[in-house]
């Protein structure tokens, strides 16, 4: 018998994918036509590029209370704009020490190149989010302010 | 700004989203969402039906923004911007909401949670609408020349087609002599005659157009540049060479696979059917007793998944050919599933059979096996419908191989910012709906470097990727999509800091002119240099330039409604 208090408190993360619209965007719409299946916590927000992600915006996002954010772009050298995404890693790194600075787990927030011809990696990529988010728990950081 | 009043329109596309998601239900959140004064569910909303709702919603609600939630803004968002227009409302006070790539597609097995998403995508659609602003979009103009890549039958008919239109065009071949793959085939299918009169006709009139500049044999280099202005280097027997065009085509045909299969490269009597071909055409052959041809070699196997379309054809026209040169001969044709698709094929595999060509199906998990030590003597094959294995004769066999990508297609992505797919093929904007155009304005594919295409096919694409490249070169200017960077002056720091970001060398710092802010140094962007990606936008320490479409307002928006809060 499952604990009833146990599946009434199953966690569902909720997490948010920033996707650019030349690869990563193109690559989930690709994985949809091809009905791979796959969790239903991420919601994808488009953005022409990975590199129009402020940080500023990962940290809201989280701070609000979301479990996990991730930027999707193109693989490196294959920015629509030439060098968006290597800004987006760039800063990525930093945000990541920020994030933990600020007592916010990093590894909630990903970065992930996904080409708009890899409609099964994005549903990889959503599938290993959402199992990390999960191991790592609920976000708590609204809670301890 | 007078108040929103947003209209949200959820598609059921048939059963795509609707057999999933519980639309009416998705209706009803959507009408409780601030400013929606107005939601519908459409059978189809992209339908004739589905556009004059939306226009005349607009009008008998008064919207001023719409938003609607259906399939993706990368194929379907022009055709309700310009709904949006007819009924008089600025078509960038439009939001596209995905609920079916993105969520009815990929949770078929959980529709409570689909439409708990498919709610919650609307609730940040419905966000970021209330931050819309109407947009003015500007015209860049075109440079009336063409540039096409790959001189095979694709490219030439893409660049005969283009330069017939009075167009200037810059045909460009790797080899010394223009043909591709056509040079080397014997005859085809399903005419059969040699393919030298088709290209012999279609290189002279390359050669003889004063329209066409051949470049030959050449190289792309490097490429920069956006549709109507694209910068081209091209590397010519040595010379570096700097051309200017509005549009390119990419038309650089395949490889044929050289397996490692069937003691090919190690007996002497193996070939491709590409290398037959050969040997016929140089009169090579030589006295042949009995052929064996083995089909799908090292195609539509795990790693190489795909079927390459043209051998069974290829096989079963050079299986007739031998039975004619040698009626005595034994010709067998071992295959998995024969593939010929369309009447005239057909017609030809039956004339094949009657010719006295003999075909054997084998499976993968059991495949031919080559007998002999210093040359092929004979093969075994394990003939399926029979239920038992056969030994046949063998003094000649041939290998049908697939197309496989050029070597260099990744450069050449890479160089002209288009994708390849799966297998390293190049790939068109959408499978369906633009199958020669890539996702990249102003580039477009024909041919087998798309993917394995015969020659009626190939030209056919030659004539498509043309007419539509014809398209920008004949307005001779391009709307540019109003997402370009704007700066507020006031905020503006100076500080330089989106001039280091911008790749396109789009923003400069100057003293700005604007009343009361005489003589400050501000950042000014050029919008027609600028390609819409943000970049600066996000690194804007003041946050004083925003992205039209995408700005700090809007993304922000978006964020605060999925996670609850305004
Ligand atoms: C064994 C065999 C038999 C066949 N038999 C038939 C048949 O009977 N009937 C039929 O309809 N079809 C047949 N085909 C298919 C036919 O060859 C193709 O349909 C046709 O060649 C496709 O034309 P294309 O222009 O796309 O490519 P290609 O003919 O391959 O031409 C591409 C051209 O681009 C050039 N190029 C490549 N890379 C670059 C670069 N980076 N820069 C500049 N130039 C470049 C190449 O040198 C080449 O000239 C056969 C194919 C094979 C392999
Ligand atoms: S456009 Fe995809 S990362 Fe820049």
């Amino acid at each position: 018998m499952p604990d009833i208090k146990e599946v009434q408190t199953e966690f569902k993360p909720k997490i948010l994918a920033f996707c650019c619209n030349w690869c990563a965007y193109a690559g989930a719409d690709l994985a949809g036509v091809s009905r791979f299946q796959m969790p239903t916590n991420v919601r994808v927000i488009r953005v022409m590029c990975s590199g129009r992600v402020p940080p500023e915006l990962v940290i809201r996002a989280l701070a609000n209370g979301l479990d996990g954010v991730m930027i999707l772009g193109c693989h490196p050298g294959d920015c629509h704009y030439s060098e968006g995404n290597y800004l987006t890693r760039r800063r990525a790194h930093v945000l990541k020490r920020l994030l933990s600075y600020i007592g916010i787990e990093p590894e909630r927030f990903q970065l992930r190149w996904v080409s708009a011809a890899e409609g099964a990696k994005f549903s990889a990529v959503v599938k290993e989010a959402t199992d990390k988010i999960t191991a790592l728990g609920p976000n708590r950081w609204v809670d301890k302010k | 700004m007078a108040a929103p009043r947003i209209g949200v329109f959820i598609c059921h596309c048939g059963t795509n989203i609707g057999g999933i998601v519980d639309v009416p239900e998705v209706v009803d959140y959507a009408k409780k969402l601030p400013y929606v004064v107005h939601a519908e569910a459409n059978l189809y909303t992209c339908s004739e039906e589905g556009i004059s709702a939306i226009k005349e919603a607009i009008k008998e609600y008064d919207l001023n923004r719409v938003v609607v939630a259906s399939c993706t803004p990368r194929t379907h968002q022009p055709l309700f911007r310009n709904a949006c227009a007819d009924a008089g409302l600025n078509p960038y006070l439009f939001e596209f909401v995905n609920i079916r790539e993105h969520c009815s597609w990929i949770h078929m097995h959980d529709r409570r949670e689909a439409t708990e998403k498919a709610k919650e995508l609307v609730k940040m659609g419905v966000a970021k609408a209330r931050w819309l602003e109407a947009q003015e979009e500007f015209e860049s103009g075109v440079y009336p020349a063409a540039m096409v890549i790959g001189g095979g039958v694709a490219g030439m008919s893409a660049a005969l087609n283009l330069a017939n239109q009075g167009f200037e065009v810059h045909l460009v071949e790797k080899e010394p002599e223009l043909g591709g793959r056509l040079l080397k085939l014997n005859r085809i299918f399903t005419i059969n005659k040699a393919p030298d009169e088709l290209v012999d006709s279609m290189v002279k009139a390359v050669q003889g157009h004063s329209k066409i500049k051949l470049h030959m044999p050449a190289v792309v280099k490097a490429a920069s540049g956006y549709i109507g202005n694209f910068d081209v280097s091209i590397d010519e027997d040595g010379q570096e060479t700097s051309v200017k065009v509005g549009v390119i085509i990419v038309a650089t045909g395949a490889q044929v696979l050289e397996p490692e299969l069937y003691s090919y490269g190690k007996l002497d009597n193996v070939l491709t059917q590409l290398g037959l071909e050969q040997r016929l055409k140089d009169g090579k052959l030589g006295e042949f007793q009995n052929v064996v041809m083995i089909n799908c070699v090292g195609a539509r196997i795990p790693e190489r998944p795909y079927c390459s379309r043209l051998c069974c054809m290829t096989a079963i026209k050079n299986a007739a050919l031998m039975k004619e040169i040698n009626p005595k001969a034994q010709v067998y044709v071992l295959h998995r599933d024969l593939m010929t698709y369309g009447v005239e094929f057909e017609e030809y595999y039956r004339k094949a059979r009657e010719a006295g060509v003999r075909f054997i199906r084998y499976t993968l998990s059991n495949p031919p096996q080559v007998m002999g030590a210093k040359r092929v003597e004979a093969v075994k094959v394990y003939d399926e419908l029979m239920d038992m294995e056969v030994e046949l004769s063998c003094n000649l066999l041939v290998l049908a191989t697939p197309l496989i990508p050029n070597a260099d297609n990744e450069e050449l992505s890479k160089m002209l910012k288009v994708p390849i797919g799966d297998g390293g093929f190049f790939l068109e904007a959408h499978v369906k709906l633009r199958p020669v155009e890539f996702a990249m304005d102003g580039i477009y594919v024909a041919g087998s470097c798309r993917w394995p295409a015969d020659i009626k096919e190939s030209i056919a694409q030659g004539y498509a990727a043309a007419s539509e490249a014809a398209i920008p070169l004949r307005q001779g200017a391009v709307r540019v999509e109003a997402i370009t960077a704007t700066v507020d002056p006031k905020t503006c720091k100076g500080c330089g800091t989106c001039v280091l970001v911008c790749p396109f060398d789009a923003i400069e710092l100057k003293e700005s002119k604007i009343k009361g802010l005489e003589g400050k140094i501000v950042s000014e962007v050029n919008a027609a240099l600028c390609k819409g990606c943000g970049l600066c936008a996000a690194a804007c320490p003041n946050r004083a330039i925003q992205q039209r479409g995408f700005t700090d307002m809007q993304l922000l928006s978006m964020v605060n409604a999925l996670s609850g809060k305004r």
